[in-house]
């Protein structure tokens, strides 16, 4: 996919700050239906702010953010529409700890969307037999493992039927062997053809899923380039840096 | 002659003038509730505002409730205020003035530490998904919320029905005391009634308090997370 036929989103010169601290600076970046994106780079390289600029949770200060013929930089756009399109799931999973299982995947399909509940129900059973936790539907979210929560989060995300998912470090905070399990269920999305802004420090998971990868440092895009090139030869001083850091064989 | 304690419950109206005496103890304890759930939420809300003299005068204010016992608050206002103002405060008026200060001040509290203790992220999981502020409250802030108020709540209204017994000492007529005027009557012919009057009066509190208790422990069992 390094040449998609149709552009999905497009973002100009986009500027962030905190107070007086820079976070963001100048980020162009163009999305392909169907493109999987990993963001690497060190902490506080504003990775993860940029994907909260993507859906709102940001303002941002300057820049354009093109999706869907408007303007997502701008002050007056309706995110309620905007956020059922582009799903989002957190390090933290953040499942609501007072409904089940279902009632979290309902929530936004019902009240949001205002779906029927059977047709709604219908999505979220098919969603939760693929990611294998039919028989948890019931269950409150403290019942759960880390791994299986994070499934939830994401089935309650997809059943929206968005149209770009973005992933903030979603394994993050997952014991090392609950990883897999929600990783490969990324990677089955990305094999269905999903829309795909991750973030992410699964150096494995990045080279396998990415078609493209966007390296940050500082608030800036230093590189954007195939898994393959990126992982062997980067092209910038300080893309070769931070991939010598997981490179435990060299301490 | 082992029995004629037990009779002095029945005797002439002694049955109902006790249970309208715990009508006036869950009278006062009611009220005084409802109003201090009022104030209370008020207080709470305003002391999670980033005002600091605002934050430090509610927070004195809760203290004095908890370190000034209630029975020199109720003293305070019945005997000291009363000819300081010059106005007879009703003993009855007094002990719901005084619980709903109190109640507040322990509501308030737990408003805050309600409110304060929910996850910013829970927010933002719900707007991700598309809430409006209006769905973000129904649906994930306010019910979260209460669950985690319920419990402390509950144990509060426990604890007020069981203080309002010191009314008594201002001379609010409520269960305890009718207690006194039954034993003092009976207790000539029947010298085994003090046992049986405020035996009786241990099961009627226990019959108001106990299902309040079970209820905050079964929220706090369900809603734990």
């Amino acid at each position: 996919m390094t040449h998609p036929e149709e552009i999905l989103l497009e973002i100009e010169g986009l500027e962030k700050s905190f107070g007086d601290r820079k976070v963001l600076e100048g980020i162009n970046l163009q999305v392909g239906k169907g493109e999987v994106i990993v963001i690497l780079g060190p902490s506080g390289c504003g990775k993860s702010t940029f994907l909260r600029c993507l859906n709102g949770l940001e303002p941002v200060q300057a820049g354009r953010i093109h999706y869907r013929s408007q303007d997502l930089a701008k002050p007056d756009v309706d995110f309620r529409e905007v956020r059922q399109h582009i799903g989002m799931v957190f390090q933290n999973y953040e499942l609501f700890p007072h409904m089940t299982v279902i009632e979290n995947i309902l929530l936004g399909p019902l009240k949001v969307q205002k779906r029927s509940r059977d047709e709604a129900q219908r999505q979220a059973e098919q969603l939760l037999e693929r990611v294998g936790l039919l028989d948890r539907k019931d269950a409150y979210p403290r019942q759960l493992s880390g791994g299986q929560k994070q499934r939830i989060a994401i089935v309650r995300a997809l059943c929206m039927n968005p149209e770009i998912m973005l992933f903030d470090e979603v394994t993050a905070s997952l014991d090392p062997e609950m990883v897999r399990e929600v990783l490969e269920v990324i990677l089955g999305l990305a094999k269905q053809g999903m829309t795909m802004l991750i973030v992410t420090h699964e150096m494995g998971f990045a080279r396998s899923v990415g078609d493209r990868i966007v390296f940050m440092d500082q608030g800036k895009i230093c590189e954007i380039s195939s898994p393959e090139q990126f992982f062997t030869s980067p092209s910038t001083e300080r893309a070769q840096h931070f991939l010598d850091i997981f490179q435990y064989d060299k301490l | 002659m082992q029995n004629s304690g037990i009779r002095v419950l029945f005797e002439g109206s002694n049955f109902e003038r006790l249970l309208g005496g715990l009508l006036v103890t869950i009278e006062i304890a009611f009220i005084s509730i409802i109003i201090g759930v009022v104030l209370g939420t008020i207080m709470g809300l305003l002391r999670t505002l980033n005002s600091r003299p605002l934050k430090a005068i509610l927070r004195l204010y809760l203290e004095a409730f908890r370190i000034i016992p209630i029975l020199v608050w109720l003293y305070v206002v019945h005997f000291g205020f009363s000819p300081l103002l010059g106005i007879d405060i009703d003993g009855e008026v007094t002990a719901i003035l005084v619980f709903s200060l109190w109640g507040a001040a322990e509501i308030g509290d737990i408003v805050r530490g309600g409110l304060e203790s929910l996850p910013r992220h829970q927010l933002e999981s719900g707007k991700a998904l598309g809430l409006g502020t209006r769905q973000l409250y129904r649906y994930i802030l306010i019910p979260q919320a209460v669950r985690r108020m319920l419990p402390g709540a509950i144990n509060l209204a426990t604890r007020m029905v069981k203080t309002t017994s010191l009314v008594v000492l201002i001379g609010v007529i409520e269960v305890v005391k009718i207690g006194q005027q039954i034993i003092e009557l009976g207790v000539i012919k029947a010298p085994t009634a003090s046992f049986w009057v405020y035996g009786f009066i241990f099961i009627l509190y226990f019959l108001v308090c106990y299902p309040l208790s079970r209820l905050s422990k079964r929220a706090e069992r369900r809603w734990q997370n």
